[in-house]
């Protein structure tokens, strides 16, 4: 389907361009796309069960909006959220090690690759029925509210998740009650096989935040800088004054809905035309354009990413499987306050 | 000691556990300004505020969820759902996340909160605030389910829900809201996890719950005019469910009847009676006899519902037969 990229609300161009900036920023997303392409080599070697679904494509909305963040700031995600783990601070090793299944996962095994967690990373979860989280977040947000402090949630869902209703309750007390949440909408024109427009009345996600007299905001997703820039004020509004907002990030994802996805409700043309436009290689000519890094910088750069990523498999497929005595573990929580 | 209303004795033990621990906040429809619309929050959004006791809009998936979140986040909320039919609307909050997200997240997070809500026909309301259906939560491992049916049980299990680290279904009465009986001040615990033998006998088990606990006691006392003594065990703790004191009773009694307002099927009697069968077979002399609301969503017209929901001459009728005595 055809959309309209160009952000609807300006925003300034406020300089993002300090080199370490800009390779952190580089290194995150390539890390998502090689982690990514290691699991679906894994996941067809039966290596990992169950679904998957993989982030290819989407990585600008992920770390432009993730890296705007506090490492106290809290992230709900979805099922699509390999990405979102990686760059909220969880080792590959952990999330590669939950894909397979190991004790040594983020979720010891139980989860899967649809329910990472770490309260270490203030990343509170993967949930796989949509739209689900939106609710919670707002409960996480009230909690900041409750107690004073200065954190902000960042609440991820796609683009089907705001026809649900628990989208527009969790907007509207968001608002009602002040709550610091940046709701962050990545669009991937397609809520599994169905497109956007013939889900959505609105097409346009953005505008879904009028109904709440909320700050709404649309950017080119596949632009980690224009994203990040966006998020940077979302999150300051959220921090500073409890405003809450919606941004959507229009993206696209390359491969299928998840791993059994074949993909036939879509154009060879259409998927081509987004990869023409990909954020890691549009960041990269952008860094040799103002001549902060060289080609051979960026070969290394893959080679270490490639490492790392090979190190993960290595250690998720070390790592020991749950011991079957702990089947009934964590159903319960023990003790009382 | 004082005696005191269910709704009185739920009241107390949440302005105790306010006091006690500043992490516990109320949120529901109408719980603050309005009071409550069974009052059972009375007083104290005036006592605590807003911050503490927060008005929500009708909007129970975001009341759940925003509990989960908050209690994933260090606090221990009290969500208020107004009747449990209502909370049909959240069943993905309550099922598929409070109950599953500590084990599906390898116990990293605990989801410390209550769900406060009432059930029970019998006051004309029809087929959309008369149901009961603690049988539906306490299907689901990751839920604790508990339905006192006392003013003491209510307040000391009130306690010890908001204290506990799990996600506790608190399922209350519309119809025992007003019920009576001493309360013990202060510092009173109920365990969660304990059933209670709430009238001794020899003859006859009767195993109920919430309101239908009432009832049991009502026809305990003109069965025992008849000369059948009848032992009452409150099943007050649903989920876990603590067997003990009906195991113990069967033995003695070797008769059982399951009174529970809700549907029969698949319900709370049918799982007692499986325990039952599986653990204490041999010692009971007739089948155990199963009483719940006739399986048709409740009618409006007040004759047609009286005989939908089960009542004290269900269970002396059931008693006597049992025994043998028509």
């Amino acid at each position: 389907m055809k959309v309209e990229q160009r952000p609807t609300s300006s925003t300034p161009e406020e300089a993002l361009d300090d080199k370490s900036t800009l390779l952190a920023l580089y290194r995150e997303m390539l890390l998502i796309r090689r982690f990514e392409e290691k699991t679906a080599e894994m996941y067809q070697r039966a290596q990992i069960g169950g679904f998957c679904h993989l982030n290819i494509g989407e990585e600008a909305s992920i770390v432009g909006t993730i890296s705007a963040l506090r490492k106290q700031d809290y992230v709900y995600s979805t099922y699509r959220e390999h990405g979102h783990a990686l760059a909220k601070g969880i080792t590959a090793n952990a999330v590669m090690a939950e894909l397979f299944g190991k004790e040594t996962g983020t979720s010891r095994g139980r989860g899967g690759s649809m329910h990472l967690f770490s309260q270490e990373h203030r990343f509170y979860g993967g949930y796989a029925i949509v739209g689900q989280a939106l609710p919670i977040a707002c409960g996480t947000g009230y909690a900041i509210t409750y107690k004073g402090t200065d954190e902000v949630v960042m609440s991820i869902f796609g683009d089907g998740a705001t026809n649900i209703g628990g989208f527009h309750e969790a907007l509207n007390v968001a608002k009602l009650w002040h709550l610091p949440i940046v709701f962050v909408c990545v669009n991937n024109l397609y809520g599994m096989g169905t497109a956007v427009n013939r889900a959505s009345a609105v097409t346009e996600i953005w505008k879904k935040a009028c109904a709440y007299d909320m700050t709404g905001e649309r950017v080119d997703g596949m632009d980690v800088l224009a994203v990040r820039r966006i998020t940077d004020q979302l999150v300051e509004q959220a921090r500073e004054r409890h405003e809450p907002s919606l941004l959507e990030c229009v993206t696209y994802r390359y491969r299928g809905h998840s791993m059994s996805d074949p993909d036939t409700y879509r154009g060879k043309d259409e998927i081509k035309e987004w990869q023409g436009r990909d954020p890691i290689l549009s960041l990269a000519d952008h860094m040799k354009g103002q001549k902060l890094i060289t080609d051979q910088d960026i070969q290394r750069i893959d080679e270490e990413i490639t490492r790392q990523v090979e190190a993960s498999v290595e250690f998720a497929e070390q790592s020991p499987e749950p011991d079957p005595r702990e089947l009934y573990r964590d159903v319960y929580a023990e003790g009382a306050a | 000691m004082p005696v005191l209303t269910i709704r009185d004795a739920l009241n107390q033990a949440l302005r105790e556990e306010m006091q006690r621990d500043e992490n516990v906040f109320l949120l529901g429809e109408d719980i603050g300004l309005y009071d409550g619309s069974f009052k059972v929050t009375r007083g104290l959004w005036k006592e605590f505020g807003d911050r503490r006791v927060l008005d929500t809009p009708i909007a129970e998936e975001v009341i759940i969820g925003t509990a989960i979140g908050a209690a994933m986040a260090g606090l221990r909320p009290v969500a208020e759902i107004m009747t449990v039919n209502f909370i049909m609307v959240a069943m993905d909050q309550v099922v598929n996340a409070a109950a599953h997200l500590r084990y599906m997240f390898g116990g990293g997070t605990a989801v410390p909160m209550v769900i406060r809500t009432p059930g029970g026909g019998g006051h004309q309301l029809g087929a959309q605030h008369s149901h009961s259906h603690e049988n539906w939560f306490a299907h689901v491992p990751g839920l604790k389910v508990v339905a006192p049916g006392t003013p003491a049980d209510a307040k000391g299990m009130l306690k010890s829900a908001i204290r506990d680290n799990n996600p506790v279904m608190f399922i209350e009465n519309e119809g025992t809201y007003a019920v009576k009986g001493e309360v013990p001040e202060g510092e009173h615990l109920v365990p969660l996890d304990q059933n209670d033998i709430k009238r001794q006998g020899n003859d006859v088990t009767i195993c109920a719950h919430s309101r239908m606990l009432v009832v049991a006691q009502e026809a305990a006392t003109e069965l025992e005019k008849e000369g059948i003594s009848a032992e009452i065990v409150d099943m007050r703790a649903l989920r876990p469910l603590d067997m003990t004191p009906v195991i113990e009773s069967v033995k003695k009694t070797s008769r059982v009847i399951t009174v529970e307002e809700g549907w029969r099927s698949f319900g709370v009697g049918s799982e007692i009676a499986s325990r039952i069968y599986e653990e204490a077979f041999d010692y009971l002399d007739a089948p155990v006899a199963r009483i719940g609301a006739a399986e048709v969503p409740a009618p409006y017209n007040k004759k047609l519902e009286k005989i939908a929901f089960p009542g004290k001459a269900d269970v002396i009728v059931t008693a006597r037969a049992l025994l043998g005595k028509n």
